[in-house]
Protein backbone atom coordinates (compact mmCIF):
# COMPACT_ATOMS: atom_id res chain seq x y z
CA UNK A 1 0.00 0.00 0.00
CA UNK A 2 1.20 3.47 -0.93
CA UNK A 3 0.18 5.54 2.10
CA UNK A 4 1.99 8.70 1.06
CA UNK A 5 2.80 9.19 -2.59
CA UNK A 6 5.18 11.81 -3.93
CA UNK A 7 4.27 14.52 -1.43
CA UNK A 8 6.13 17.83 -1.61
CA UNK A 9 5.43 20.39 1.06
CA UNK A 10 7.18 23.47 2.38
CA UNK A 11 6.45 25.25 5.65
CA UNK A 12 8.21 28.57 6.23
CA UNK A 13 9.10 30.17 9.52
CA UNK A 14 6.14 32.09 10.93
CA UNK A 15 3.63 30.29 8.75
CA UNK A 16 0.84 27.89 9.66
CA UNK A 17 -0.05 25.32 7.02
CA UNK A 18 -3.11 23.06 7.32
CA UNK A 19 -3.17 19.52 6.07
CA UNK A 20 -6.76 18.58 5.26
CA UNK A 21 -8.46 15.70 3.49
CA UNK A 22 -10.70 12.70 4.07
CA UNK A 23 -9.95 10.01 6.66
CA UNK A 24 -7.22 7.70 5.45
CA UNK A 25 -5.79 10.24 2.98
CA UNK A 26 -2.32 10.00 4.52
CA UNK A 27 -2.23 13.14 6.69
CA UNK A 28 -1.08 11.46 9.91
CA UNK A 29 1.45 9.33 8.04
CA UNK A 30 2.90 12.44 6.39
CA UNK A 31 3.26 14.04 9.80
CA UNK A 32 4.93 10.97 11.25
CA UNK A 33 7.38 10.96 8.34
CA UNK A 34 8.16 14.63 8.85
CA UNK A 35 9.04 14.28 12.49
CA UNK A 36 11.14 11.19 11.95
CA UNK A 37 8.86 8.69 13.68
CA UNK A 38 8.51 6.81 10.38
CA UNK A 39 11.11 6.49 7.64
CA UNK A 40 10.26 7.49 4.10
CA UNK A 41 11.00 4.96 1.33
CA UNK A 42 11.90 7.74 -1.07
CA UNK A 43 12.28 11.48 -1.03
CA UNK A 44 14.00 14.01 1.12
CA UNK A 45 12.99 15.75 4.34
CA UNK A 46 14.83 18.79 5.64
CA UNK A 47 13.99 20.31 9.00
CA UNK A 48 15.45 23.71 9.82
CA UNK A 49 18.08 23.00 7.17
CA UNK A 50 19.00 19.57 8.53
CA UNK A 51 18.63 16.42 6.48
CA UNK A 52 16.49 13.94 8.39
CA UNK A 53 18.30 10.93 6.83
CA UNK A 54 21.82 11.94 7.68
CA UNK A 55 21.21 14.03 10.79
CA UNK A 56 18.32 12.22 12.42
CA UNK A 57 18.81 13.17 16.07
CA UNK A 58 19.64 16.83 15.49
CA UNK A 59 16.82 17.22 12.97
CA UNK A 60 14.30 15.59 15.33
CA UNK A 61 15.34 18.02 18.03
CA UNK A 62 14.05 20.87 15.86
CA UNK A 63 10.51 19.48 15.82
CA UNK A 64 7.73 19.43 18.37
CA UNK A 65 5.08 16.86 17.57
CA UNK A 66 1.62 16.48 19.08
CA UNK A 67 0.13 13.20 17.87
CA UNK A 68 -3.60 12.64 17.62
CA UNK A 69 -3.52 10.28 20.58
CA UNK A 70 -0.88 10.80 23.21
CA UNK A 71 -0.39 9.36 26.65
CA UNK A 72 0.13 11.20 29.85
CA UNK A 73 0.90 9.65 33.19
CA UNK A 74 -2.47 10.00 34.92
CA UNK A 75 -0.93 9.51 38.35
CA UNK A 76 1.67 12.22 37.83
CA UNK A 77 0.96 15.92 38.14
CA UNK A 78 1.00 18.31 35.20
CA UNK A 79 4.47 19.52 36.13
CA UNK A 80 5.83 16.01 36.71
CA UNK A 81 4.56 14.93 33.30
CA UNK A 82 6.32 17.87 31.72
CA UNK A 83 9.51 17.19 33.63
CA UNK A 84 9.50 13.59 32.50
CA UNK A 85 9.16 14.67 28.88
CA UNK A 86 11.84 17.31 29.30
CA UNK A 87 14.23 14.63 30.49
CA UNK A 88 13.34 12.35 27.59
CA UNK A 89 13.95 15.29 25.28
CA UNK A 90 17.39 15.73 26.81
CA UNK A 91 16.79 19.17 28.27
CA UNK A 92 19.62 19.98 30.73
CA UNK A 93 18.60 19.43 34.36
CA UNK A 94 19.38 23.01 35.42
CA UNK A 95 17.15 24.29 32.60
CA UNK A 96 14.01 22.33 33.08
CA UNK A 97 12.40 24.10 36.05
CA UNK A 98 12.53 27.57 34.54
CA UNK A 99 11.42 26.16 31.22
CA UNK A 100 8.48 24.27 32.72
CA UNK A 101 7.30 27.38 34.57
CA UNK A 102 7.60 29.40 31.39
CA UNK A 103 5.80 26.88 29.21
CA UNK A 104 3.00 26.24 31.73
CA UNK A 105 2.38 29.97 31.89
CA UNK A 106 2.38 30.12 28.11
CA UNK A 107 -0.36 27.48 27.79
CA UNK A 108 -2.19 28.88 30.84
CA UNK A 109 -1.78 25.78 33.00
CA UNK A 110 0.39 27.31 35.75
CA UNK A 111 -2.57 27.25 38.15
CA UNK A 112 -2.97 23.50 37.79
CA UNK A 113 0.72 22.55 37.79
CA UNK A 114 0.14 20.32 40.82
CA UNK A 115 -3.02 18.69 39.55
CA UNK A 116 -2.84 15.06 38.50
CA UNK A 117 -3.06 14.64 34.74
CA UNK A 118 -6.04 12.29 35.02
CA UNK A 119 -8.07 15.11 36.59
CA UNK A 120 -7.64 17.48 33.63
CA UNK A 121 -10.50 18.48 31.33
CA UNK A 122 -10.20 17.69 27.60
CA UNK A 123 -9.07 21.22 26.80
CA UNK A 124 -6.43 21.28 29.54
CA UNK A 125 -5.17 17.90 28.41
CA UNK A 126 -4.63 19.22 24.89
CA UNK A 127 -2.85 22.27 26.26
CA UNK A 128 -0.55 20.03 28.26
CA UNK A 129 0.09 18.06 25.08
CA UNK A 130 1.05 21.31 23.36
CA UNK A 131 3.31 22.26 26.28
CA UNK A 132 5.00 18.87 26.02
CA UNK A 133 5.60 19.35 22.29
CA UNK A 134 7.13 22.78 22.96
CA UNK A 135 9.28 21.94 25.96
CA UNK A 136 12.56 21.82 24.00
CA UNK A 137 11.84 25.07 22.10
CA UNK A 138 11.40 23.56 18.63
CA UNK A 139 11.35 25.82 15.56
CA UNK A 140 8.86 23.53 13.86
CA UNK A 141 5.60 22.36 15.34
CA UNK A 142 3.56 19.47 13.95
CA UNK A 143 0.05 19.14 15.37
CA UNK A 144 -2.18 16.22 14.38
CA UNK A 145 -5.81 17.25 15.00
CA UNK A 146 -4.93 19.16 18.16
CA UNK A 147 -8.42 20.45 18.96
CA UNK A 148 -10.36 17.16 18.95
CA UNK A 149 -12.91 17.23 21.76
CA UNK A 150 -12.02 20.78 22.78
CA UNK A 151 -14.79 23.36 23.31
CA UNK A 152 -14.91 26.55 21.17
CA UNK A 153 -13.64 28.92 23.83
CA UNK A 154 -10.60 26.72 24.49
CA UNK A 155 -10.11 26.30 20.73
CA UNK A 156 -9.89 30.09 20.45
CA UNK A 157 -7.23 30.12 23.16
CA UNK A 158 -5.38 27.30 21.45
CA UNK A 159 -5.25 29.28 18.21
CA UNK A 160 -4.12 32.39 20.04
CA UNK A 161 -1.20 30.33 21.35
CA UNK A 162 -0.40 29.22 17.82
CA UNK A 163 -0.42 32.84 16.64
CA UNK A 164 2.04 33.77 19.39
CA UNK A 165 4.31 30.95 18.26
CA UNK A 166 4.11 32.17 14.65
CA UNK A 167 5.25 35.57 15.86
CA UNK A 168 8.30 33.97 17.37
CA UNK A 169 9.05 32.52 13.97
CA UNK A 170 7.88 28.97 14.60
CA UNK A 171 6.62 27.16 11.49
CA UNK A 172 3.46 25.14 12.15
CA UNK A 173 1.89 22.24 10.27
CA UNK A 174 -1.55 21.28 11.57
CA UNK A 175 -4.14 18.76 10.46
CA UNK A 176 -7.82 19.32 11.18
CA UNK A 177 -11.21 17.97 10.14
CA UNK A 178 -12.76 21.38 10.87
CA UNK A 179 -12.92 23.81 7.98
CA UNK A 180 -13.38 26.83 10.24
CA UNK A 181 -9.94 26.01 11.66
CA UNK A 182 -8.42 25.36 8.26
CA UNK A 183 -9.64 28.83 7.25
CA UNK A 184 -7.33 30.38 9.83
CA UNK A 185 -4.20 28.97 8.22
CA UNK A 186 -1.82 30.75 5.84
CA UNK A 187 -1.96 27.88 3.36
CA UNK A 188 -3.87 24.66 2.93
CA UNK A 189 -2.67 21.40 1.46
CA UNK A 190 -5.49 19.06 0.53
CA UNK A 191 -4.54 15.36 0.60
CA UNK A 192 -6.44 12.55 -1.04
CA UNK A 193 -5.22 8.95 -1.39
CA UNK A 194 -1.69 9.76 -0.34
CA UNK A 195 -1.17 12.74 -2.64
CA UNK A 196 -1.46 16.49 -2.25
CA UNK A 197 -4.08 17.34 -4.85
CA UNK A 198 -4.67 21.00 -4.12
CA UNK A 199 -2.67 23.69 -2.38
CA UNK A 200 -3.06 27.40 -1.74
CA UNK A 201 -4.18 30.15 0.61
CA UNK A 202 -7.78 29.76 1.84
CA UNK A 203 -8.93 32.81 -0.13
CA UNK A 204 -7.18 31.48 -3.23
CA UNK A 205 -8.80 28.08 -3.04
CA UNK A 206 -12.23 29.64 -2.66
CA UNK A 207 -11.63 32.03 -5.57
CA UNK A 208 -10.21 29.28 -7.75
CA UNK A 209 -13.33 27.13 -7.42
CA UNK A 210 -14.59 27.04 -10.96
CA UNK A 211 -18.16 26.35 -9.91
CA UNK A 212 -20.81 28.61 -8.49
CA UNK A 213 -22.40 27.79 -5.16
CA UNK A 214 -26.04 28.83 -4.96
CA UNK A 215 -28.01 28.97 -1.74
CA UNK A 216 -31.74 28.36 -1.94
CA UNK A 217 -34.31 28.62 0.82
CA UNK A 218 -37.94 27.61 0.61
CA UNK A 219 -40.81 25.58 1.89
CA UNK A 220 -41.15 22.64 2.03
CA UNK A 221 -37.42 22.10 1.76
CA UNK A 222 -37.60 18.37 0.86
CA UNK A 223 -39.85 19.27 -2.09
CA UNK A 224 -37.42 21.93 -3.23
CA UNK A 225 -34.56 19.50 -2.85
CA UNK A 226 -36.33 17.00 -5.06
CA UNK A 227 -36.94 19.61 -7.77
CA UNK A 228 -33.32 20.75 -7.72
CA UNK A 229 -32.02 17.19 -7.82
CA UNK A 230 -33.95 16.54 -11.06
CA UNK A 231 -31.91 19.20 -12.88
CA UNK A 232 -28.86 17.60 -14.49
CA UNK A 233 -27.03 20.96 -14.46
CA UNK A 234 -27.04 20.83 -10.66
CA UNK A 235 -23.77 18.99 -10.08
CA UNK A 236 -24.14 18.64 -6.34
CA UNK A 237 -26.77 19.33 -3.77
CA UNK A 238 -26.41 19.57 -0.02
CA UNK A 239 -28.88 20.47 2.68
CA UNK A 240 -27.66 22.67 5.52
CA UNK A 241 -30.44 23.02 8.08
CA UNK A 242 -32.98 25.40 6.59
CA UNK A 243 -31.26 25.87 3.22
CA UNK A 244 -29.80 24.02 0.27
CA UNK A 245 -26.45 24.55 -1.42
CA UNK A 246 -26.33 23.81 -5.13
CA UNK A 247 -23.10 23.53 -7.08
CA UNK A 248 -23.25 24.35 -10.77
CA UNK A 249 -21.30 25.73 -13.69
CA UNK A 250 -21.32 29.53 -13.58
CA UNK A 251 -22.82 29.78 -17.06
CA UNK A 252 -25.80 27.67 -16.03
CA UNK A 253 -26.89 29.97 -13.19
CA UNK A 254 -29.54 32.03 -15.09
CA UNK A 255 -31.16 29.04 -16.78
CA UNK A 256 -31.14 26.88 -13.65
CA UNK A 257 -32.71 29.72 -11.70
CA UNK A 258 -35.45 30.33 -14.30
CA UNK A 259 -36.26 26.62 -14.53
CA UNK A 260 -36.31 26.11 -10.79
CA UNK A 261 -38.60 29.09 -10.24
CA UNK A 262 -41.00 27.86 -12.90
CA UNK A 263 -41.06 24.29 -11.66
CA UNK A 264 -41.41 25.38 -8.03
CA UNK A 265 -44.46 27.50 -8.92
CA UNK A 266 -45.93 24.57 -10.83
CA UNK A 267 -45.37 22.13 -7.97
CA UNK A 268 -46.71 24.51 -5.33
CA UNK A 269 -43.34 24.71 -3.60
CA UNK A 270 -42.32 28.10 -2.25
CA UNK A 271 -38.88 29.32 -3.30
CA UNK A 272 -38.21 32.16 -0.86
CA UNK A 273 -34.69 33.01 -1.84
CA UNK A 274 -32.07 32.03 -4.38
CA UNK A 275 -28.68 33.69 -4.36
CA UNK A 276 -25.15 32.92 -5.48
CA UNK A 277 -22.85 32.81 -2.48
CA UNK A 278 -19.07 32.68 -2.17
CA UNK A 279 -17.79 29.12 -1.86
CA UNK A 280 -16.76 28.07 1.62
CA UNK A 281 -13.85 25.77 2.33
CA UNK A 282 -16.35 23.02 3.03
CA UNK A 283 -17.64 23.45 -0.55
CA UNK A 284 -14.06 23.33 -1.86
CA UNK A 285 -13.44 20.17 0.15
CA UNK A 286 -16.56 18.38 -1.06
CA UNK A 287 -16.11 19.46 -4.69
CA UNK A 288 -12.57 18.14 -4.62
CA UNK A 289 -13.86 14.69 -3.69
CA UNK A 290 -16.42 14.58 -6.50
CA UNK A 291 -15.27 12.36 -9.37
CA UNK A 292 -15.68 14.93 -12.17
CA UNK A 293 -13.36 17.39 -10.47
CA UNK A 294 -10.46 15.04 -9.85
CA UNK A 295 -7.22 15.77 -11.55
CA UNK A 296 -6.68 13.29 -14.42
CA UNK B 1 -53.22 22.84 16.43
CA UNK B 2 -51.04 19.95 17.54
CA UNK B 3 -48.86 20.38 20.57
CA UNK B 4 -45.18 21.07 19.87
CA UNK B 5 -42.91 18.06 20.43
CA UNK B 6 -40.98 19.97 23.07
CA UNK B 7 -41.94 22.92 25.26
CA UNK B 8 -39.58 24.46 27.79
CA UNK B 9 -41.08 27.21 29.89
CA UNK B 10 -38.74 29.30 32.05
CA UNK B 11 -36.78 26.15 32.82
CA UNK B 12 -34.26 26.77 35.61
CA UNK B 13 -31.83 24.49 37.40
CA UNK B 14 -29.61 25.54 40.28
CA UNK B 15 -26.96 23.45 41.97
CA UNK B 16 -26.30 25.34 45.20
CA UNK B 17 -25.18 28.84 44.17
CA UNK B 18 -24.54 27.79 40.59
CA UNK B 19 -27.30 28.37 38.06
CA UNK B 20 -26.70 25.73 35.39
CA UNK B 21 -29.84 26.55 33.39
CA UNK B 22 -31.37 29.99 33.73
CA UNK B 23 -34.98 30.64 32.60
CA UNK B 24 -34.71 28.79 29.32
CA UNK B 25 -37.80 28.76 27.11
CA UNK B 26 -38.30 27.29 23.65
CA UNK B 27 -40.66 25.22 21.54
CA UNK B 28 -39.76 22.59 18.98
CA UNK B 29 -42.09 21.26 16.27
CA UNK B 30 -42.21 17.69 14.99
CA UNK B 31 -39.44 16.84 12.54
CA UNK B 32 -37.25 19.78 13.49
CA UNK B 33 -33.49 19.37 13.88
CA UNK B 34 -32.49 21.74 16.67
CA UNK B 35 -28.94 22.35 17.76
CA UNK B 36 -27.74 23.60 21.13
CA UNK B 37 -24.41 25.31 20.70
CA UNK B 38 -22.21 26.40 23.56
CA UNK B 39 -18.95 25.72 25.36
CA UNK B 40 -18.59 23.09 28.10
CA UNK B 41 -20.56 24.10 31.15
CA UNK B 42 -22.92 26.42 29.25
CA UNK B 43 -25.96 24.36 30.21
CA UNK B 44 -26.60 22.36 27.02
CA UNK B 45 -26.46 18.93 28.59
CA UNK B 46 -28.30 20.02 31.75
CA UNK B 47 -31.10 21.39 29.55
CA UNK B 48 -31.36 18.07 27.73
CA UNK B 49 -31.38 16.15 31.01
CA UNK B 50 -34.17 18.39 32.31
CA UNK B 51 -36.12 17.78 29.10
CA UNK B 52 -35.77 14.02 29.55
CA UNK B 53 -36.89 14.17 33.17
CA UNK B 54 -33.53 12.90 34.39
CA UNK B 55 -33.22 16.01 36.55
CA UNK B 56 -35.90 18.01 38.36
CA UNK B 57 -35.97 21.70 37.50
CA UNK B 58 -35.60 24.19 40.37
CA UNK B 59 -38.38 26.16 38.70
CA UNK B 60 -40.23 26.28 35.41
CA UNK B 61 -41.55 23.28 33.56
CA UNK B 62 -41.22 21.33 30.39
CA UNK B 63 -43.22 18.97 28.23
CA UNK B 64 -41.80 16.49 25.77
CA UNK B 65 -43.71 14.33 23.27
CA UNK B 66 -46.94 15.31 25.01
CA UNK B 67 -45.76 14.18 28.44
CA UNK B 68 -44.93 16.19 31.53
CA UNK B 69 -41.19 15.77 32.12
CA UNK B 70 -41.57 15.61 35.90
CA UNK B 71 -44.45 13.20 36.31
CA UNK B 72 -44.15 11.11 33.15
CA UNK B 73 -40.41 10.74 32.70
CA UNK B 74 -40.58 6.95 32.24
CA UNK B 75 -42.92 7.27 29.29
CA UNK B 76 -40.59 9.83 27.70
CA UNK B 77 -37.45 7.76 28.03
CA UNK B 78 -38.98 4.79 26.22
CA UNK B 79 -39.48 7.05 23.19
CA UNK B 80 -36.06 8.62 22.97
CA UNK B 81 -32.99 7.46 21.08
CA UNK B 82 -29.66 8.68 22.38
CA UNK B 83 -26.32 8.83 20.62
CA UNK B 84 -23.41 10.14 22.61
CA UNK B 85 -19.99 11.25 21.44
CA UNK B 86 -18.65 8.32 23.42
CA UNK B 87 -20.62 5.66 21.62
CA UNK B 88 -21.84 2.77 23.68
CA UNK B 89 -20.62 0.19 21.17
CA UNK B 90 -19.08 -3.14 22.11
CA UNK B 91 -15.69 -3.15 20.41
CA UNK B 92 -15.35 -6.93 20.55
CA UNK B 93 -18.69 -7.52 18.83
CA UNK B 94 -19.20 -7.16 15.08
CA UNK B 95 -21.30 -4.33 13.68
CA UNK B 96 -24.25 -6.68 13.18
CA UNK B 97 -23.90 -8.19 16.66
CA UNK B 98 -23.94 -4.71 18.17
CA UNK B 99 -27.18 -3.88 16.42
CA UNK B 100 -28.78 -7.24 17.32
CA UNK B 101 -27.77 -6.75 20.91
CA UNK B 102 -29.47 -3.35 21.16
CA UNK B 103 -32.53 -4.69 19.35
CA UNK B 104 -32.72 -7.46 21.97
CA UNK B 105 -32.64 -4.90 24.76
CA UNK B 106 -35.80 -3.37 23.28
CA UNK B 107 -37.40 -6.78 22.75
CA UNK B 108 -37.02 -6.69 18.96
CA UNK B 109 -36.33 -10.20 17.69
CA UNK B 110 -37.27 -9.94 14.02
CA UNK B 111 -34.03 -9.55 12.05
CA UNK B 112 -35.66 -8.40 8.80
CA UNK B 113 -36.33 -4.75 9.72
CA UNK B 114 -32.86 -4.61 11.23
CA UNK B 115 -31.32 -5.79 7.97
CA UNK B 116 -33.24 -3.10 6.09
CA UNK B 117 -31.98 -0.46 8.50
CA UNK B 118 -28.44 -1.79 8.15
CA UNK B 119 -28.65 -1.42 4.40
CA UNK B 120 -30.10 2.08 4.62
CA UNK B 121 -27.25 3.26 6.86
CA UNK B 122 -24.66 1.82 4.44
CA UNK B 123 -23.35 -0.65 6.99
CA UNK B 124 -23.72 -3.84 4.97
CA UNK B 125 -20.08 -3.82 3.87
CA UNK B 126 -18.83 -3.91 7.47
CA UNK B 127 -21.48 -6.29 8.83
CA UNK B 128 -18.93 -8.79 10.17
CA UNK B 129 -16.22 -6.34 11.16
CA UNK B 130 -15.63 -5.86 14.86
CA UNK B 131 -16.82 -2.44 16.00
CA UNK B 132 -13.42 -1.66 17.50
CA UNK B 133 -11.81 -1.93 14.06
CA UNK B 134 -14.25 0.32 12.20
CA UNK B 135 -13.23 3.74 10.88
CA UNK B 136 -14.84 6.61 12.78
CA UNK B 137 -17.43 7.40 10.09
CA UNK B 138 -18.75 3.82 10.20
CA UNK B 139 -18.75 3.80 14.00
CA UNK B 140 -20.88 6.92 13.98
CA UNK B 141 -23.40 5.37 11.63
CA UNK B 142 -23.46 2.16 13.66
CA UNK B 143 -24.03 4.17 16.84
CA UNK B 144 -26.90 5.90 15.06
CA UNK B 145 -28.34 2.52 14.03
CA UNK B 146 -28.33 1.30 17.64
CA UNK B 147 -29.90 4.58 18.83
CA UNK B 148 -32.86 4.30 16.43
CA UNK B 149 -33.41 0.54 16.61
CA UNK B 150 -36.68 1.03 18.56
CA UNK B 151 -37.89 3.73 16.12
CA UNK B 152 -37.98 6.59 18.63
CA UNK B 153 -39.80 9.78 17.61
CA UNK B 154 -37.11 11.85 19.32
CA UNK B 155 -33.39 11.56 18.83
CA UNK B 156 -30.72 13.16 21.01
CA UNK B 157 -27.34 13.50 19.36
CA UNK B 158 -24.36 14.59 21.39
CA UNK B 159 -21.65 15.86 18.99
CA UNK B 160 -22.55 13.12 16.52
CA UNK B 161 -19.93 14.00 13.90
CA UNK B 162 -17.08 15.36 15.93
CA UNK B 163 -13.71 14.43 14.48
CA UNK B 164 -14.81 13.32 11.01
CA UNK B 165 -14.00 15.01 7.73
CA UNK B 166 -16.63 17.07 5.86
CA UNK B 167 -17.47 14.22 3.46
CA UNK B 168 -18.29 11.75 6.25
CA UNK B 169 -20.12 14.46 8.18
CA UNK B 170 -22.28 15.19 5.18
CA UNK B 171 -23.16 11.52 4.70
CA UNK B 172 -24.22 11.28 8.34
CA UNK B 173 -26.39 14.37 8.17
CA UNK B 174 -28.18 13.17 5.08
CA UNK B 175 -29.34 10.23 7.21
CA UNK B 176 -30.54 12.60 9.92
CA UNK B 177 -32.48 14.62 7.33
CA UNK B 178 -34.14 11.41 6.08
CA UNK B 179 -35.25 10.68 9.64
CA UNK B 180 -36.41 14.27 10.09
CA UNK B 181 -38.46 14.10 6.89
CA UNK B 182 -40.20 11.02 8.28
CA UNK B 183 -41.19 13.03 11.36
CA UNK B 184 -38.38 12.26 13.80
CA UNK B 185 -37.34 15.27 15.87
CA UNK B 186 -33.67 15.65 16.75
CA UNK B 187 -31.87 17.60 19.46
CA UNK B 188 -28.19 18.05 18.76
CA UNK B 189 -25.74 19.32 21.34
CA UNK B 190 -22.46 20.46 19.91
CA UNK B 191 -19.62 22.88 20.25
CA UNK B 192 -18.65 22.72 16.60
CA UNK B 193 -19.86 25.41 14.20
CA UNK B 194 -19.45 23.01 11.26
CA UNK B 195 -22.01 20.75 12.91
CA UNK B 196 -24.37 23.54 13.98
CA UNK B 197 -24.58 24.69 10.33
CA UNK B 198 -26.52 21.51 9.57
CA UNK B 199 -29.26 22.21 12.13
CA UNK B 200 -32.58 23.75 11.12
CA UNK B 201 -32.46 25.99 14.18
CA UNK B 202 -29.63 26.65 16.56
CA UNK B 203 -29.87 27.78 20.16
CA UNK B 204 -26.76 29.55 21.42
CA UNK B 205 -26.11 28.89 25.09
CA UNK B 206 -23.78 30.65 27.45
CA UNK B 207 -23.66 30.47 31.23
CA UNK B 208 -27.03 28.76 31.45
CA UNK B 209 -28.86 31.29 29.28
CA UNK B 210 -30.32 30.66 25.86
CA UNK B 211 -28.98 33.80 24.16
CA UNK B 212 -30.62 33.30 20.78
CA UNK B 213 -32.43 30.58 18.88
CA UNK B 214 -33.02 30.74 15.16
CA UNK B 215 -31.99 29.22 11.84
CA UNK B 216 -28.28 29.57 11.06
CA UNK B 217 -29.04 31.96 8.18
CA UNK B 218 -31.25 34.20 10.33
CA UNK B 219 -28.72 34.20 13.12
CA UNK B 220 -26.09 35.38 10.64
CA UNK B 221 -28.38 38.11 9.30
CA UNK B 222 -29.75 39.37 12.59
CA UNK B 223 -27.91 38.23 15.70
CA UNK B 224 -24.47 39.72 15.18
CA UNK B 225 -23.66 42.72 17.27
CA UNK B 226 -22.16 45.24 14.83
CA UNK B 227 -20.45 44.22 11.58
CA UNK B 228 -18.04 41.62 10.28
CA UNK B 229 -15.05 42.48 8.05
CA UNK B 230 -12.35 40.70 6.11
CA UNK B 231 -9.26 42.80 6.57
CA UNK B 232 -6.29 42.40 4.24
CA UNK B 233 -3.45 44.16 6.00
CA UNK B 234 0.28 43.54 5.92
CA UNK B 235 2.20 42.15 7.64
CA UNK B 236 -0.74 40.12 8.81
CA UNK B 237 0.35 39.48 12.44
CA UNK B 238 1.17 43.14 12.99
CA UNK B 239 -2.19 44.04 11.50
CA UNK B 240 -3.76 41.69 14.06
CA UNK B 241 -2.04 43.56 16.90
CA UNK B 242 -3.08 46.90 15.44
CA UNK B 243 -6.74 45.82 15.23
CA UNK B 244 -6.57 44.96 18.92
CA UNK B 245 -5.64 48.60 19.65
CA UNK B 246 -8.38 50.20 17.55
CA UNK B 247 -11.49 51.43 19.35
CA UNK B 248 -14.70 49.97 18.03
CA UNK B 249 -13.06 46.67 17.10
CA UNK B 250 -14.22 44.15 19.68
CA UNK B 251 -12.78 41.00 18.16
CA UNK B 252 -10.03 40.23 15.68
CA UNK B 253 -8.67 36.90 14.57
CA UNK B 254 -6.45 35.30 11.99
CA UNK B 255 -8.34 34.05 8.93
CA UNK B 256 -5.54 32.52 6.91
CA UNK B 257 -3.90 35.12 4.71
CA UNK B 258 -6.09 37.89 6.13
CA UNK B 259 -7.94 38.86 9.30
CA UNK B 260 -11.54 38.70 10.42
CA UNK B 261 -12.69 41.61 12.56
CA UNK B 262 -15.94 42.28 14.39
CA UNK B 263 -16.70 45.92 15.03
CA UNK B 264 -19.32 48.09 16.69
CA UNK B 265 -22.15 49.01 14.30
CA UNK B 266 -20.93 52.58 13.67
CA UNK B 267 -17.50 51.58 12.31
CA UNK B 268 -17.21 51.85 8.51
CA UNK B 269 -14.76 50.32 6.05
CA UNK B 270 -12.97 53.54 5.14
CA UNK B 271 -12.62 54.41 8.80
CA UNK B 272 -11.16 50.98 9.55
CA UNK B 273 -8.68 51.27 6.68
CA UNK B 274 -7.70 54.77 7.85
CA UNK B 275 -7.11 53.66 11.42
CA UNK B 276 -4.98 50.73 10.27
CA UNK B 277 -2.91 52.91 7.93
CA UNK B 278 -2.42 55.32 10.84
CA UNK B 279 -1.00 52.40 12.81
CA UNK B 280 1.50 51.88 9.99
CA UNK B 281 -0.25 48.86 8.46
CA UNK B 282 -0.45 48.71 4.70
CA UNK B 283 -4.13 47.90 4.16
CA UNK B 284 -5.07 47.39 0.51
CA UNK B 285 -8.51 45.92 1.16
CA UNK B 286 -11.22 45.90 3.83
CA UNK B 287 -14.40 44.06 2.83
CA UNK B 288 -17.72 43.92 4.67
CA UNK B 289 -18.74 40.24 4.84
CA UNK B 290 -21.63 38.11 5.96
CA UNK B 291 -20.74 36.87 9.42
CA UNK B 292 -20.12 33.20 10.03
CA UNK B 293 -21.93 31.29 12.73
CA UNK B 294 -18.72 31.47 14.72
CA UNK B 295 -18.71 35.29 14.47
CA UNK B 296 -22.28 35.33 15.79
CA UNK B 297 -21.38 32.93 18.57
CA UNK B 298 -18.36 34.96 19.62
CA UNK B 299 -20.19 38.26 19.42
CA UNK B 300 -23.01 36.95 21.64
CA UNK B 301 -20.52 35.39 24.01
CA UNK B 302 -18.73 38.72 24.41
CA UNK B 303 -21.84 40.81 24.91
Amino acid sequence: MLAVDGVSLRVHAGEVVALIGPDGAGKSTTMRLLCGVLRADEGEIRLAGLDLRTDLEAARGKVGYLPQRFSLYGELTVEENLRFLAEVRGLPRQDWRSRSTEILEFVDLADVADRRAEALSGGMRQKLGLAAALVHRPGILILDEPTGGVDPVTRQLFWQLIIRLLRDGVGVLVSTPYMDEAARCSRLAFMDRGRIVLEGAPTDLRDRMKWQIVEIVGDPLPGLRKLASQDARVLDLQRFGDRLHLRLDRVDLPSVEADLRARAAQAGVRLTSLRPIPAGLEDVFLAQLQPESRAP
Amino acid sequence: MTEPVAIADELTKRFGDFTAVDRVSFEVAEGEVVGYLGPNGSGKTTTIRLMLGLLRPTSGHARLLGYDTQTQAEAIRAQVGYMSQRFALYDELTAWENLSFYAGVYGITDARPLAVEFERLHLQAVRDTRAGELPLGFRQRLALATAIVHKPPLLILDEPTSGVDPAARREFWDLIYDLSESGVTAFVTTHYMDEAEYCGRVGIMRRGRLLAMDSPSHLKQTALHGRAWDVFGEPVLEALDALGRIRGVYRAGLAGDHLRALTEPHVGGKELTGMLEAEGIHTPRVVSVEPSLEDVFLSLADA
